[in-house]
């Protein structure tokens, strides 16, 4: 059985640097999770998943991933994204430096 | 050492070329993902949680000091100022940016190095006993083989794609600090009824999903017969292996299908066959051998050994030497606080600086991901012991408690289910205590991110396996695992323990076993193969054995 859509973003790597990057709402990417936008929809969220996989000359490996609504932007729901969002915990060394 | 010749030298330097040509077509959008994948990953570039991820080899884990300034360099000038050895006696670069790359890879042989089959499914990089050349217990010196079958496997055609990645691990002692058993081929060396040396070879470890220990395939195999039975062995994988699932295609699993008798009827078949096509490579053999001399020894006078700081360092850190006046220094990546295996650019010169000064210009990488100094005088031991100390690299630790493997787990790994790292920390924290380390003894924690089990936990006394469960990180603990030449998959004990109870849960294995030993001499593995895993289970799980009362 196909699972069930719930609420997500789409994410991947930046293709230079390997970061982390959120698809906003204005159609770029962002760093900051809390700036992606929240998809409700599961034929939106398909569609801008596919214009992000024609996106190889920015971006590696987009996918969907849930989240929520928070007070500071969208937030991830499983541990994963969030670790994603952060950086490793054994350094200052992810998004954590970048503030 | 062994120094790269002319023919190496182009080979490794093309390579860096022709990545650099892949990388500018892949930035300016003529190659996808899709198509430039497979061409990174076979210069070892990943791409992991928050960053790429360049994987390059050491063979058989040795390094000159050359070698491990440059990779302090590459540390500060392309990464975050750190590098992590690994259980594969790599090292890893937790941040380079694709347009550096081609650039690190051309650093990297500027020193005889690459990132070559650190991936794919291919020979990876062949592994040796760490004290290897230096150990008093050694019939041979490993490396030499090593070095051989190394120039064998790279670029070999015809094994270039097989089934799935394939493993050799070679050992030149009875005591087996190589975990050979759990690789596709394990080579120990063995002396036969004339005392000549040879191999005893095994097939078919592995750990990951489905861990088995590798079975003896051969008892002895003469060492100039060892290229046209490596060649027999990886043809048989090669043609037996299944590709119709990921999971079940590594050689383990063809002597799982097929039995032992059968494998090696035909690897005895296809070896006739190679034999009589071989040339023997005597030359090679010969300019490899001429590489691996033994160091001019110093000859001084053993000090005795006056302050109680270097003393307990002798004691945990420093192994015997082939020669009695000289000692293998183990330099422990495990300090408190500290991320299992990770040395910073600072800590890695300083290591260079101590190897060509005290170690005959040696270092090895052991896969317990400690860096070793194998050639160290006795008399030299005190100085080095305090240069140690001054960049935070002379914990007394090597063998016990916090001497910890883990593997990157979900910090760093894509393909991680749980984080190891901060277990890892967790539990160092909680046994911070040397004098408690001491009483303990010596004792082994192996921790994985995934069921890949690149934290070799399945041969962990105490083996520890992340997993995510309901939405959460839940740690599963097996029990009774050894690495060694006793080697051993360890038993699951139980359901797993969240992230918060993961290492209260370690502590009372601890204080079962400190409650169960027979006198202070009896290790914890040793307890519990005399007493069987209930009563750690028991400790492990006391509401389970309330209930039961
Ligand atoms: S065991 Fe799993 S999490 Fe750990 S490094 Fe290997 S693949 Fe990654």
């Amino acid at each position: 059985m196909a699972k069930k859509f719930k609420t997500s973003i789409v994410t991947a790597n930046d293709l230079l640097t390997g970061d982390v990057v959120y698809l906003t709402a204005a159609g770029d990417w962002s760093l900051r999770h809390g700036d992606a936008e929240l998809l409700t929809e599961e034929a939106q969220a398909q569609t801008l998943l596919r214009a992000a996989e024609e996106q190889y000359d920015q971006v590696v490996g987009p996918y969907l991933a849930e989240a929520e609504p928070g007070p500071d932007g969208a937030r991830p729901i499983h541990f994963r994204e969030a670790f994603r969002a952060r950086g490793p915990s054994n350094y200052p060394h992810g998004k954590q430096a970048q503030g | 050492m062994y120094q790269y010749d002319d023919f190496d030298d182009t080979f490794v330097r093309e390579r860096v070329e022709i990545f650099r040509s892949q990388v500018a077509r892949r930035l300016d959008g003529s190659l996808t993902e899709d198509e430039f994948k497979p061409l990174r990953l076979q210069n070892g570039l990943y791409l992991q949680l928050h960053a790429y991820m360049l994987r390059v080899a050491i063979p058989y884990g040795t390094l000159s000091s050359r070698q491990m300034r440059q990779l302090a360099m590459i540390a500060e000038r392309w990464d975050k100022g750190y590098g992590h050895f690994t259980t594969r006696q790599n090292i890893q670069f937790n941040w380079p940016k694709l347009r550096d790359v081609p650039d690190i890879l051309g650093a990297l042989a500027d020193v005889g190095m690459h990132a070559i089959q650190t991936s794919g499914n291919c020979v990876r990089n062949v592994t040796a006993d760490h004290f290897a050349g230096a150990a008093a217990d050694e019939i041979e010196d490993p490396r030499p083989t090593a070095e051989l079958v190394r120039q064998w496997s790279t670029d070999h055609p015809e094994f270039a794609f097989l089934p799935r990645k394939f493993k050799i691990a070679v050992s030149g002692s009875p005591n087996d600090r190589a975990v050979t058993k759990s690789h596709d081929i394990g080579l120990r060396m063995v002396l036969n009824d004339a005392g000549e040396p040879g191999y005893e070879v095994s097939v078919g470890g592995g750990l990951g999903r489905t861990p088995i220990l590798a079975q003896v395939i051969r008892r002895f195999l003469p060492k100039a017969d060892l290229l046209p039975y490596l060649e027999a062995i990886l043809q048989v994988y090669n043609l037996r292996g299944r590709r119709d699932n990921k999971h079940k295609a590594r050689l383990k699993i063809v002597l799982h299908e097929h039995g032992l008798e059968q494998v090696r009827l035909w690897v005895e078949e296809a070896f006739q066959a190679q034999r009589t096509l071989f040339t023997p490579p005597d030359d090679l053999i010969r300019k490899i051998a001429a590489s691996f001399t033994e160091p001019q020894w110093k000859d001084a006078p053993v000090p005795p050994v006056l302050s109680p700081g270097v003393a307990q360092f002798l004691r945990t850190n420093v192994a015997r030497h082939k020669r009695l006046d000289h000692a293998i220094v183990t330099v422990s990546l495990k300090a408190r606080g500290e991320t299992p295996g990770d040395a910073t650019a600072e800590q890695m010169r300083v290591l260079a600086n101590l190897a060509e000064r005290y170690s005959h210009d040696e270092l090895r990488i052991s896969h317990e991901q400690n860096v070793i100094l194998p050639h160290v005088h006795r008399a030299d031991l005190a100085a080095v012991h305090a240069a140690l100390e001054r960049v935070g690299l002379a914990t007394p630790n090597a063998g016990l408690i916090s001497d910890i493997i883990s593997c990157p787990g979900m910090d760093y790994c894509a393909l991680a289910t749980a984080r190891s790292i901060p277990v890892a920390k967790g539990i160092a924290e909680a046994f911070a205590d040397m004098a408690r380390q001491r009483d303990i003894g010596g004792l082994k924690i192996k921790i994985s991110g995934c069921i890949n089990a690149c934290g070799h936990h399945h041969v962990g006394h105490i083996g520890i396996l992340g997993l995510e469960k309901a939405g959460v990180e839940s740690y599963q603990v097996t029990l009774g695992g050894d690495g060694t030449e006793t080697a051993a998959i360890g038993e699951r004990a139980g359901p797993g323990f969240s992230a918060d109870e993961i290492v209260p849960a370690v502590e009372r294995l601890v204080e079962a076993y400190l409650a169960l030993r027979a006198s202070r001499d009896e290790t914890f593995i040793r307890t519990y193969r005399r007493l069987g895993a209930q009563p750690f289970k028991d400790a492990l799980y006391p509401e389970v054995k309330s209930d039961a009362a």
